[in-house]
C-alpha cells in the first residue's frame, strides 16, 4: 500500500500531531508492507522538509508556492489534489487538527472520494484496513471501513498515537523532491487576515498541580461555588469542559479541551463531566483522574482511576465536609 | 439575505444507547430526539443575521418524519419556513452521500448563506459544511465565532486551536460552520411557538432526490469501547465514598 502523509505548519512551526500521525501512519506502512512519503506544503519551508526527511520515510514532497504562505481553503485543497493526483497513493493521512477540517472533506469530495474523520485507532485484519473511530460523543466506538477505489483519507485525533514512537530515518535520510503545483490568485476566494489570541489568560491552569473540572452535570450556575469551594480545599484551580464555558458559567480561559488548554496534573477530578473526546484530548495526561458521573457508562470513566457514579451534589457537598474535618496540606 | 439553516435531530444527550446487533446502529424506538446541540447555535446566528439584514431564514433537517420535530422548534424560534428531505434509513449515509442529498435539495433556493453547527452529538462526522460547500461551489470557512456582514462580503472570525484566532474575508454567497459558543441560543415564546403552526414545511423524500448510492465507506459495527484503563469503583453512602476518596487520593495515588 502506497501512503501519504500530509504534515502542518502554520509560520514555519510544526503543529505538533503531525508527529503523531507520523507514526501512525509508519505503523500502518509496516504493517501493510507498503511505503510511506511526506508531505510539506507552504512557502518557505524547504528547511522543515529538511527536519521531516529525518524520518523513516521513502520521500519527502516539498510543496511550495506564493499562494500556500498562509493557509486558506481553497489553496491548501487545490494544491493537495494535484499532489494527490502525481503521487497516486492509496491511502492519504492527516492529523485532525482545526486546518485539515476546514479543508480535508472539500479535497476528498473534489476527487470524489470521501474521508473518514477524527479516527482514534485502526486494526489490519485479513488484508483489510480498518478504522476506529468515535461516535455519540465517546459512548460508543464505530468501526469503519472505505468502500470504493483509492485514494482513501482519513485522519486521526490528536492523542491517538504515541508522536515519541515514530521512527527516524535508518541510513540518513529520506530524499526530498520538489513537486509544483498550479494555482492562481482567483481561485483563492478566502482572504486570510491577521493571526491574534484574546486577552492574555488570566490563569494558566497548565501549572496547577489540581484541577476539579465541571461538566454539564453541574446544571446550573449556582452550582458551581459548590466546585469552586472543593478546588480551594484541595489546594487547586477550578476549570471546566466547553458547554460550561459556551454557557458563561466560567469564563472561556477556564476550559480543558481540544479548543481550550491541554492539562497533565497530578490530581484531575472531573464533576459532572460526561467524557466527550473533545475534553478527553486535553486531560488524559492527568497523572491520577478522579470522576463523578450519574451515568456508569459515561466515558470519562475510561480514563478516570477512581470512579464514582452517583448523584455529586450529595458526594461533593460530603467530599467537602471530610476534607474540612481532616484538613488537607 | 436569504440563510438556510442546517440542523439535525439526533438522540437526546442522555438517552440510553442499545446497540442493534448487526444495523450498526443503536435500537431508536424507546429513547427521545432533540435538536443537535452545535446546530442550535447556527440556527441562532443566522436568526440574528436576519433580524440585523432582513430577509429569510430556512430550517433544513434530513432524516426521518420524527426530524419534522427539529425543524418545527427552528420555526418556534424564528425560521420563516422549512425542508425535510425525508429518509427513515438517514443513518446509513456517510457524510459525502448526505452533503450530496442535501446539496441537491436546497440546490434551487439560491441561499445567500448556508450555515452548519460544528459536527453533530451522534455520528459527529463534522464535514456536512465543508462538503455542501465544495459541492454547491461556494466558498466556506469554519470554526466560526463572529460574522459582520459588510458590502456583499463578510468578515470572520475563526477560532483555531489554544486559544489563536483568525480573521478572514469571505464573499457571499458562501458556506459557514458554526463553532458552538458563538451566541446564546434563544428559547422559543409561546407566540413563537403559535406562529409555527402556520409556516411551511416542504417535504422532499431522498430517494425523489436521484442521488446514486455509491458510498465511500461502511461502519461495520459499532461497540461500547473497551477500558483501556482499570478504573477502581467507589462505592457506598457519600459519607463512605468521601472518607474512602480521600484516603485512596492520600495515600494510594498520593496526590493530596
Amino acid at each position: 500500500m502506497k501512503l501519504l502523509l500530509i504534515t502542518e505548519q502554520r509560520e514555519g512551526k510544526w503543529n505538533k500531531v503531525t508527529f503523531e500521525t507520523l507514526a501512525a501512519a509508519q505503523q500502518i506502512a509496516q504493517h501493510t508492507n507498503g511505503s510511506l512519503s511526506g508531505v510539506v506544503l507552504g512557502k518557505g519551508v524547504a528547511p522543515l522538509a529538511d527536519e521531516l526527511a529525518a524520518s523513516q520515510l521513502a520521500e519527502v514532497l516539498l510543496v511550495e508556492h506564493d499562494l500556500l504562505e498562509k493557509y486558506t481553503p481553497d489553496g491548501f485543497s487545490l494544491a493537495l489534489r494535484q499532489v494527490i493526483e502525481s503521487a497516486k497513493p492509496d491511502l492519504v493521512l492527516l492529523p485532525h487538527t482545526y486546518q485539515v477540517r476546514d479543508f480535508a472533506p472539500a479535497l476528498a469530495a473534489s476527487l470524489g472520494k470521501g474521508m473518514i474523520g477524527d479516527c482514534i485507532a485502526y486494526r489490519y485484519e485479513n488484508g483489510k484496513l480498518i478504522f476506529v473511530r468515535q461516535m455519540f460523543q465517546g459512548r460508543t466506538a464505530a468501526d469503519v471501513v472505505f468502500a470504493g477505489d483509492a485514494p482513501w483519507i482519513a485522519t486521526f485525533q490528536a492523542g491517538a498515537f504515541r508522536a515519541d514512537l515514530a521512527a527516524k530515518h535508518t541510513s540518513g535520510k529520506a530524499p526530498v523532491n520538489s513537486l509544483s503545483v498550479q494555482l492562481a490568485p482567483e481561485q483563492i476566494r478566502t482572504k486570510p487576515l491577521e493571526l491574534f489570541r484574546e486577552a492574555k489568560q488570566a490563569v494558566d491552569l497548565t501549572q496547577a498541580p489540581i484541577l476539579v473540572s465541571v461538566g454539564r452535570g453541574i446544571k446550573a450556575p449556582e452550582n458551581i461555588p459548590m466546585a469552586e469551594k472543593l478546588a480551594k480545599l484541595l489546594g487547586g484551580e477550578l476549570c471546566a469542559s466547553r458547554p460550561i464555558c459556551d454557557e458563561g458559567w466560567l469564563p472561556m480561559d477556564r476550559q480543558i479541551g481540544s479548543s481550550g488548554q491541554t492539562v497533565a496534573p497530578k490530581l484531575y477530578f472531573a464533576l459532572g463531566i460526561s467524557g466527550a473526546i473533545q475534553h478527553v484530548v486535553g486531560m488524559k495526561g492527568s497523572r491520577t483522574i478522579a470522576a463523578i458521573n450519574k451515568d456508569q457508562n459515561a466515558p470519562i470513566f475510561e480514563v478516570a482511576d477512581y470512579g464514582i457514579v452517583g448523584d455529586l451534589f450529595e458526594i461533593v457537598p460530603a467530599i467537602i465536609e471530610e476534607l474540612e474535618k481532616t484538613g488537607h496540606s | 439575505m436569504k440563510i438556510g439553516v442546517c440542523v439535525k435531530q439526533v438522540p437526546a444527550k442522555d438517552a440510553p444507547l442499545a446497540i442493534v446487533e448487526g444495523a450498526a446502529w443503536i435500537r431508536e424506538s424507546d429513547i427521545g430526539f432533540e435538536t443537535n446541540e452545535p446546530d442550535s447555535y447556527a440556527l441562532e446566528e443566522s436568526l440574528r443575521l436576519k433580524e440585523k439584514h432582513g430577509g429569510e431564514v430556512v430550517a433544513i433537517s434530513m432524516g426521518p418524519d420524527r426530524a419534522k420535530q427539529t425543524i418545527k422548534e427552528a420555526l418556534a424560534k424564528g425560521a420563516d419556513r422549512g425542508i425535510h428531505v425525508a429518509d427513515d434509513q438517514f443513518y446509513k449515509l456517510d457524510p459525502l452521500a448526505s452533503a450530496r442529498s442535501l446539496a441537491a435539495a436546497i440546490k434551487g433556493e439560491n441561499f445567500d448563506l448556508i450555515l452548519t453547527g460544528l459536527q453533530s452529538d451522534d455520528q459527529g462526522f463534522g464535514q456536512t459544511g465543508v462538503l455542501l460547500a465544495e459541492l454547491l461551489g461556494r466558498p466556506h470557512a469554519t470554526i466560526i465565532m463572529q460574522i459582520d456582514v459588510v458590502d456583499g462580503h463578510m468578515k470572520l472570525k475563526r477560532e483555531l486551536e489554544a486559544g489563536w484566532f483568525q480573521w478572514v474575508e469571505l464573499p457571499l454567497p458562501a458556506v459557514l460552520s458554526i463553532q458552538s459558543g458563538i451566541n446564546k441560543p434563544r428559547y422559543a415564546t409561546l407566540k413563537g411557538i403559535m406562529a409555527a403552526k402556520k409556516k411551511e414545511i416542504a417535504t422532499v423524500s431522498r430517494a425523489s432526490l436521484g442521488i446514486a448510492d455509491a458510498p465511500t465507506q461502511r461502519v461495520e459495527r459499532i461497540y461500547v469501547p473497551q477500558k483501556t484503563k482499570k478504573t477502581e469503583f467507589i462505592t457506598g453512602q457519600p459519607k463512605e465514598i468521601a472518607a474512602k476518596l480521600i484516603e485512596k487520593l492520600k495515600h494510594e495515588a498520593r496526590v493530596l
